[in-house]
């Protein structure tokens, strides 16, 4: 019964491979989004919030066939993105990383964005007269003070990345080996006769990943509030 | 030598002031509410003012009329805080080496021995500010600010977070720094008594206004 198989395995690391990605790659864009929300006054600051949250309420399968429509072999970006520099999403292990970064976004920025609104400004000022110009007071001051905001955003978006199913299938289907993550191993196992088995050794598989990661991040957050107020 | 001639609106409360002052401290003195921080603010760099300029040893700083605005960073110009502000994930070493390493100066253990050992902050290096006293918090505060080597100490009622015992602590210290450090400063407060003991020179600030300016005698209230 505990005998994985080989091509449950390819699901395993390649869910893992597609969270850790997504997760790396989008943190930077959500600190750089989430600081401009906190700390910055811009025309259509309210619309491009909510365009940040959409990917939480609409449907998976919508923002899937957003992305198709986008990202794919015949989209506008897509396209261009594969013509000029060789990127392509559709149909690759990359499309489901794109796919799960999206989807992880809100999750990602919401906790750094309120960790930064916490950051105490007069402790930017006091670094500015120290002098330390605008990017060292964030990278000396905001950046460490929003730590544990930052990995808990980090954690929220990587359990949100490696459970994600709805846009991924839509938007790079479900191969094995190349597409087919623990979801959708699952699904498919599930649609299968006799497939029960494999998919409950997935089902625990992703359980021991899924307590690993808040362990992980539970242990990541107390040791940044000890850097921040210990001795 | 510090000239300053603004005017600031904030809000409801208009600030309107002008004065040159060639004192090692010039003393900020008015009750609370006359606009004192926000002036001192205005010479920071932090605010900017609606009209008028500030010019630091003959250099403009702010100057609305020819659109001359030096960010505070820029500005070499230290600000000690009422409420220290010290970085709580430093410790009390990275605390005061910060100035240095954002201004890219040189290490100068000769100045920062000096530094420790005039405000007596030595035996603190390795502790968090969360561990610090409020006096031993402000005379870090201190440090930290003469070691980023301003041209001029802004200082905000650095003794007005501390009781009457931490006060008479602070005190001396403050009075060696201004014959020892070498830097102008410009002292806020709205305790007379301090004010003559630190003070070379005064601005008196009512309601936004300089009402008068002079040596320290301008703090005894005229007899009516």
């Amino acid at each position: 019964m505990f005998e994985i198989s080989p091509t449950e395995w390819t699901a395993v690391l390649l869910s893992l491979r597609v969270a850790v990605i997504a997760t790396l790659v989008a943190t930077p864009f959500g600190i750089a989004l989430a600081w401009l929300l906190a700390r910055r006054q811009f025309w259509g600051k309210s619309v491009l919030d909510a365009a940040v949250h959409l990917p939480l309420v609409l449907p998976p399968v919508v923002t899937g066939y957003l992305l198709l429509l986008t990202f794919g072999k015949r989209g506008l970006v897509g396209q261009w993105l594969a013509d000029h520099l060789g990127i392509v999403f559709a149909f690759r292990w990359t499309g489901a990383a794109l796919a799960c970064g999206v989807m992880a976004f809100p999750l990602l920025v919401r906790p750094i964005r309120l960790s930064i609104e916490a950051v105490d400004r007069r402790l930017e000022q006091a670094a500015e007269t120290l002098g330390a110009a605008p990017w060292q007071v964030f990278a000396t001051v905001t950046l460490p003070l929003a730590l544990p905001g930052i990995l808990a955003g980090m954690v929220l978006g990587f359990a949100k990345a490696i459970g994600e199913f709805g846009a991924t299938i839509t938007f790079v289907s479900n191969i094995p080996g190349e597409t087919q993550t623990i979801s959708s191993a699952i699904y498919s196992l599930i649609q299968t006769p006799d497939g029960d088995t494999a998919a409950l050794r997935l089902v625990i598989v992703s359980m021991v990943i899924a307590m690993g990661a808040l362990m992980a991040s539970e242990w990541f957050a107390r040791r940044a509030l000890l850097r921040l107020h210990g001795n | 030598m510090l000239r300053v001639d603004i005017a600031k609106q904030l809000g409801e409360f208009s600030l309107s002031a002008s004065f040159e002052s060639e004192g090692r401290v010039t003393g900020l003195f008015g009750a609370s509410g006359a606009g004192k921080t926000s002036l001192i603010n205005v010479i920071a760099g932090l605010l900017t003012p609606d009209r008028g300029s500030i010019a630091v040893d003959g250099e403009t700083l702010d100057d609305t009329a020819a659109g001359v605005h030096v960010p505070p960073h820029r500005r070499r110009i230290g600000y000690v805080f009422q409420d220290a502000r010290l970085f709580p994930h430093l410790d009390v070493r990275q605390n005061l080496d910060y100035g240095r390493r954002m201004n890219r100066l040189a290490d100068d253990p000769a100045q920062r021995r000096r530094v420790t050992d005039l405000l007596d902050i030595g035996h603190l290096m390795d502790r968090r500010p969360g561990k610090l006293s409020g006096g031993e918090r402000q005379r870090v505060a201190l440090g930290r600010a003469l070691l980023s080597k301003p041209r001029l100490l802004l200082l905000d009622e650095p003794l007005g977070s501390l009781d009457e015992g931490r006060k008479i602590e602070i005190l001396p210290y403050l009075v060696r720094l201004r014959d020892e450090a070498g830097v102008p400063m410009v002292y806020v407060s709205h305790d007379a008594a301090e004010l003559r003991q630190v003070a070379t020179q005064i601005v008196m600030l009512q309601r936004g206004r300089v009402t008068s300016f002079g040596g320290v005698k301008v703090l005894t209230p005229s007899p009516r």
